[in-house]
């Protein structure tokens, strides 16, 4: 008995640690465009509606613990990591830049910030989403 | 318990936002201020306008754009502290022309300029922006019919808008703007220091400051 309440255990703070992930992402975005008011561009924007509900529904998903709360927030995540990929994909030079989407307002290639000299904001991102699906996916597994 | 977990995430989160936010404007201030002492400048160049005494100790460094709304709303409060603190503030405009279509604008205004016209023409422009300049309703060409209003010799004035000096002197405004970090217009600097944040009240405050410093 006591094994299955630390094995729910586990996963609650896996979910804990994963809204975690999202409630400091979203605040660290939040950051990004009104403490250092930096615009964000249309791609951001779509990254942002998959991620601040996610701190929403992952946090509901924790009190009480709900597993049902992975299938709804799967899905946002994965969307947000797609348009985080084409992003990347967009700032690297990968796909060429007239086929950008943004051409009014700022541009989505536009490099504002990047720590240590390779982490740009659509890497950050890119690298929220992956580490949060990964969780996700680790929770599903845990608990099917 | 692990309501209490929660609670702490949170709480921890929002004081870590608020502290480095704090922290990050503090350095920024500190960054400009060095900036107006070290590089003046980029604050005022040659070709900037500038109304008031050459003398005045407390400066005001507004990067604007003539289609801006909120910055036809604060040119009554600029004018304002000026009359009320005759001789002691002056007024350095700068062009930050965002808006579609704001470079013409600016070189109207530089070009009202040459005739002697430069403040009436702004004046003018700013109280009929609601005319020509909406975002719901922008109708460039009905600022033509505004401008005789400041006196002007428009075929002259048309003349010299093609001047290409002007676009040097938008470009190099542009390119102070993006090392100041001015995103949104009005941008204003008093004796160097950002207005942040942003508002008329934090305006006069800050100017005010400035004065009660200097005189």
């Amino acid at each position: 008995m006591s094994q299955i309440k630390q094995m729910s255990d586990i996963n609650w703070f896996i979910l804990l640690a994963a809204w975690s992930l999202a409630a400091g992402s979203a605040l660290g975005s939040i950051f990004f465009s009104h403490v250092m008011e930096l615009a964000p561009c249309v791609l951001c924007w779509y990254q942002r509606i998959c991620l601040f509900p996610l701190v929403v529904i992952l946090s509901i998903g924790l009190f009480p613990f709900d597993k049902a709360v992975i299938k709804y927030a799967l899905p946002l995540a994965i969307c947000g990591w797609l348009v985080a990929a084409y992003h990347n994909l967009l700032y690297s030079g990968i796909i060429p830049q007239e086929m950008q989407p943004c051409t009014k307002g700022v541009s989505c290639t536009e490099k504002y910030i990047e720590i240590f000299g390779f982490l740009s904001i659509p890497m950050l991102s890119l690298i929220g989403f992956s580490i949060l699906i990964a969780m996700l996916h680790i929770l599903k597994k845990r608990t099917s | 318990m692990k309501y209490k977990i929660f609670a702490g995430i949170c709480l921890a989160f929002v004081g870590l936002f608020v502290a480095t936010a704090f922290y990050y404007k503090n350095e920024q201030a500190q960054k400009y201020g060095d900036m107006a002492a070290n590089e003046p400048s980029t604050f005022i160049r040659k070709h900037s306008r500038i109304l008031g005494p050459e003398d005045a100790k407390v400066i005001i460094v507004e990067f604007m754009d003539p289609a801006c709304e909120t910055c036809a709303a604060f040119s009554p409060i600029v004018k304002h502290l000026m009359e009320q603190n005759p001789g002691k503030i002056k007024l350095v405009l700068r062009y930050a022309p965002f808006h579609h279509g704001a470079d013409g604008f600016v070189k109207i205004l530089e070009a009202a300029g040459n005739q002697g016209k430069y403040w009436e023409t702004l004046s003018v422009m700013f109280k009929t922006q609601s005319m020509w300049a909406s975002h719901s309703n922008y109708r460039p060409e009905r600022l033509w019919k505004f401008l005789p209003e400041a006196g002007l010799d428009i075929e002259q004035l048309k003349k010299d808008m093609n001047d290409p000096a002007l676009d040097d002197i938008i470009a190099q405004d542009l390119a102070d703007a993006t090392t100041l970090n001015v995103r949104k217009t009005p941008g204003f600097f008093v004796n160097g220091k950002p207005l942040e944040p942003f508002g008329s009240k934090q305006l006069i405050r800050l100017i005010t400051s400035e004065l009660d410093k200097n005189y």
